[in-house]
């Protein structure tokens, strides 16, 4: 089953091999901790995105509510990943507190796209597996990168902007599989206005509390709207 | 606070922050799956987060200063965005921006070639 779960894991590990490098690298070479900090951030926090913000909230020495506001709302993304697997996840036992926990962007596109049998055990454990394997990756990831950046030196200054890019692909896969601009150009209109309007700790909690507010506007929209064709359809 | 008391409590409020995200919908939510604003939510505000977050990080990544504000970070950020829709390869987009960046950045290419 390993050498399924393997080849299952294949475009993950390529993924996350580079980019814990990249953490790792960013760690080393930004902040004055001890590398095998690095690593252990990979075990206990586990989130691509989360971590590499959480080189910069630790070069600012951020506030712990700080910065526990803002990982919360980095990741709130995950708040609806578990949403769609409440059901899938029923019964995995002693297992369920590990899925839950690593269930990263990438774990939970592979767990949701595979190709699944009846045996509901059965693909629980290759579930299980899945998410074991893709951390491993990951650890090893942040490792090599910890290591490389302690001991080779090199000009690091921009390498911070992988986070950029990574939150502009997101966006980018966001809105392929969506099909609808709107939300896009909401959350960027919403930063827009928070960045004019607040001080820099507060724009990230402000520019969600925005967004959503339009969401739940737009919602109310097409519901009335639904609502009203129903009734002309009669 | 001695730096590795701070450096211990940073990674378990942000351990738990994280999780948190993760196990909510598994304590709360079991019974509201199919409502649907919560599937309106789902369905649209993970696009708009993440739209949001490019957004922020992209203005603090640019020197406003500049003769051209903000040129370097836009740049980059333009450059992220039609290799990742040429070839929709997130590795090669995130290398490709990040290294455009950290070029413009180091060589101040920016500013001196236009004052020059």
């Amino acid at each position: 089953m390993n050498s399924l779960v393997f080849r299952l894991t294949l475009p993950i590990l390529f993924g996350y091999l580079p980019l814990g490098m990249a953490f790792g690298v960013l760690f080393t070479t930004q902040l004055d901790y001890a590398w095998w900090a690095a690593p252990l951030m990979g075990v206990v926090i586990y989130a691509g995105a989360g971590q590499i913000l959480a080189v910069s909230l630790l070069a600012a020495s951020a506030g712990l509510l700080e910065v526990f506001i803002a990982m919360f709302v980095l990741n709130a993304r995950h708040l609806f990943y578990g949403l769609s697997l409440l059901g899938q996840f029923r019964g995995a036992g002693w297992r369920k507190l590990y899925l839950i926990f690593g269930l990263t962007d990438e774990t939970y596109s592979l767990l949701t796209s595979r190709a699944r049998t009846q045996d509901r055990l059965h693909e629980l454990d290759v579930d299980f597996r899945i998410t074991a394997f893709n951390q491993v990756y990951w650890v090893i990831g942040c490792t090599l990168g910890a290591l490389l950046g302690r001991n080779v030196a090199f000009d690091s200054t921009g390498i911070e902007f992988a986070l950029v890019a990574l939150f502009i692909v997101l966006t980018i896969e966001q809105f392929k599989a969506l099909g609808d601009a709107f939300p896009v150009w909401a959350g960027a209109a919403a930063a827009g206005v928070a960045m004019i309007l607040l001080p820099p700790a507060h724009q990230l909690i402000g520019a969600i509390a925005i967004v959503t507010a339009v969401l739940l506007l737009q919602y109310r929209h097409l519901r009335t709207k639904s609502i009203a064709e129903g009734h002309s359809h009669v | 606070m001695s730096d590795t008391v701070y450096l211990a409590a940073f990674v378990a409020v942000a351990a738990i922050a994280t999780f948190a995200t993760r196990i909510i919908p598994f304590l709360f939510f079991e019974r509201h799956t199919e409502h649907p604003l919560i599937k309106h939510l789902g369905r649209y505000l993970p696009a708009a987060v993440m739209a949001l977050l490019a957004t922020v990080f992209l203005q603090r990544s640019g020197d406003w200063s500049a003769t051209v504000p903000g040129l370097d970070a836009i740049l980059a950020g333009m450059l992220v965005v039609i290799i990742h829709l040429w070839r929709r390869n997130a590795l090669l987009s995130i290398a490709a921006g990040t290294a455009a960046y950290m070029l413009i950045r180091q060589t101040g290419i920016l500013d001196s070639g236009l004052a020059g």
